[in-house]
């Protein structure tokens, strides 16, 4: 069910055709410690990036500080033209009020490596809780919605099981139907598939596969190279803190230019 | 499968696999409650002839209005010093895990001096409260003053007991609270965050339905324990309520131990009701907390692989 052209992924007109996340020599820092040390990259709408690179590469704080889950040092940071957990005022950045920062949130979902779903809620409970309460719509159209949602992801039959009684890879399935029912612009993806038992990563990555083709931007973080290399639009190698190699999945996978991105995949390929 | 005969159909296995086995043996656990019950007949029947007890002055007594009144009062002191506990403590928690060292401090300072000194000298203090604030004036300090209020006219006896009571528990309760909000995973927050919930949403919705669990069960312990230490009233002094009644009574007529008796049973009548509301609580608490399904769920599950099978 791809959208036709002109039309983002719940079939809303299709969002100005400049960058979805513009990350302008973003840096972070933790303390003394330097984790990004000025990151830019781009993302369009309706792409899909994955972010590779060996564990400690700042992967997982970069896509935390596109949804403001961290702050930004140094740098700038725009999604959807707006820049993330500031405001810009003559010339100068304000903090945001938590309040107003958590709206910014609202158009970006985010799917965890350890799932963290809400355990004393059902798993249609989780996907109903913040379009109910967050942004406030209706009971009916929501329960209709998040139904339709756990439909998509393969789940309907287990609406009303508690998390705690699903698999590792239904649990994330819910998760990501939970992080879709706020209708976001933009999906993060943190290792996604990392906890999963083996033979459970397929049925994830379907979903996001089938998430993609409808026409979802993704920055999906991860280790699982195929899934890269199929559906992704872009393949960032990040490494020490820095992007050491960008471009098409499969010329990146399959003739790597750099010295440690090309040691990197002879480990994971 | 094959048609299964009735008997085994529940389970699912076949007649000649279901394993009979012979149950162990457990002869020390036979003698060790051959050797209580034996001790505690002889216990009852050793009270139940001794006339020191006074049985007759116990059942006379037992229902007698004035002490039924008096568990009334230790019941309502109970309920709203637990009431005050509660809601101070939840605040009390929060601002210890606050990142404002002002309110961090504030709320340490608290539970220093209230959970530092006896809770008998803290109601002392809470009778004599009349004679350090005669007057209680609300507006800008040293300004302008809009309400008086003389402590004296609404300070009674009852309200000193509750306010130093609740005080008291409020120290305690916060630290349950810390440790159950402690105690939900940092992954909640975050999953909260990114879903663009508020913190009050955050804390409402997802912390501390989860923190419940491990709060219930020793908040159930202080309500207990609360009951109990209504009897130290008499401290402020409030003389109304289930103990200091029944001390009174048992004064009047030389008889103390029936009314003792009659105080005991009281308590345990209210412990017992109070326990259930914690089983119920528990459970309320526990969803989705097992992965062990519910009976309804297995029932379920069973009836779907029975419909496979046939």
């Amino acid at each position: 069910m791809t959208q036709p052209a002109g039309q983002d992924f719940f079939g809303r007109p299709s969002a100005s055709p400049t960058l979805m996340v513009d990350a302008q020599n973003v840096q972070k820092n933790f303390g003394a410690l330097q984790v990004l040390k000025g990151i830019t990259l781009q993302v369009r709408p309706r792409e899909v990036m994955c972010l590779v690179g060996p564990s400690g590469s700042g992967k997982s704080t970069f896509l935390r500080c596109i949804n403001h889950l961290e702050k930004v040092t140094a740098g700038r940071l725009y999604v959807d033209g707006e820049i993330v957990g500031y405001a810009e005022k003559g010339g100068k950045l304000h903090e945001l009020h938590p309040k107003v920062a958590a709206r910014q949130r609202r158009d970006i979902g985010m799917v965890f490596q350890r799932f963290n779903l809400f355990p004393h809620m059902t798993a249609l409970e989780n996907v109903v809780e913040a379009p109910l309460r967050v942004k406030g719509e209706k009971k009916r159209d929501v329960m209709q919605r998040g139904r339709a949602l756990l439909d998509r992801v393969g789940l309907a039959s287990k609406a009303e099981a508690y998390p705690a009684q699903l698999s590792g890879g239904q649990q994330q399935r819910v998760a990501i139907a939970r992080a879709l029912a706020m209708q976001p612009k933009l999906m993060l993806f943190d290792e996604p598939t990392s906890a999963l038992d083996p033979e459970l990563v397929g049925e994830v990555l379907d979903v996001m596969r089938k998430l993609a083709e409808d026409g979802m931007t993704m920055i999906v973080v991860t280790h699982e190279m195929g899934f890269a290399r199929e559906v992704g639009d872009h393949l960032v190698f990040m490494d020490e803190g820095v992007v050491v190699e960008a471009g098409q999945p499969r010329a990146v996978l399959s003739n790597p230019q750099e010295e440690r991105t090309r040691s990197f995949l002879s480990k994971v390929l | 499968m094959v048609a299964a005969p009735p008997a085994s159909a529940h389970t699912g296995a076949r007649d000649e696999d279901v394993i009979q086995a012979v149950p162990l043996r457990r002869p020390g656990r036979l003698i060790a409650a051959v050797v209580l019950i034996v001790l505690l007949g002889l216990f009852v029947y050793g009270a139940a002839t001794n006339k020191a007890y006074q049985w007759d002055t116990y059942a006379k007594y037992l229902f007698d209005q004035r002490v039924s009144k008096a568990a009334l009062i230790t019941l309502e002191l109970t309920v709203i010093a637990m009431a005050i506990a509660v809601v101070l403590g939840v605040i009390l928690a929060v601002m210890r895990m606050s990142e404002n060292p002002v309110l961090k401090g504030v709320a340490w300072l608290y539970l220093w001096i209230f959970r530092g000194t006896p809770v008998y000298v803290q109601l002392v203090f809470w009778g004599l409260i009349t004679n350090l604030y005669s007057q209680i004036d609300l507006g800008v300090p040293f300004l302008v003053q809009f309400v008086h209020l003389k402590t004296g006219s609404w300070l009674t006896p009852f309200v000193a007991a509750f306010i130093g009571l609740g005080l008291n528990e409020a120290a305690y309760m916060a630290e349950i609270v810390r440790a159950g909000i402690g105690s939900v995973d940092e992954g909640q927050h975050e999953a909260a965050a990114a879903l663009a919930m508020t913190w009050g949403q955050t804390m409402r919705r997802v912390i501390l339905p989860q923190a419940m669990r491990v709060i219930i069960p020793p908040t159930g312990n202080e309500v207990i324990s609360m009951l109990k230490t209504t009897s130290l009233v008499v401290a402020v002094p409030l003389t109304t309520d289930l103990y200091s009644e029944s001390r009174q009574i048992g004064g009047v007529i030389f008889r103390p131990i029936p009314l003792l008796l009659v105080a005991s049973t009281w308590y345990l009548a209210v412990t017992s009701v109070l326990m259930v509301g914690q089983y119920f609580l528990e459970k309320r608490y526990s969803r989705g907390a097992s992965r062990v399904l519910t009976t309804r769920q297995l029932q379920a599950l069973a009836e779907a692989q029975q419909k496979e099978s046939i």
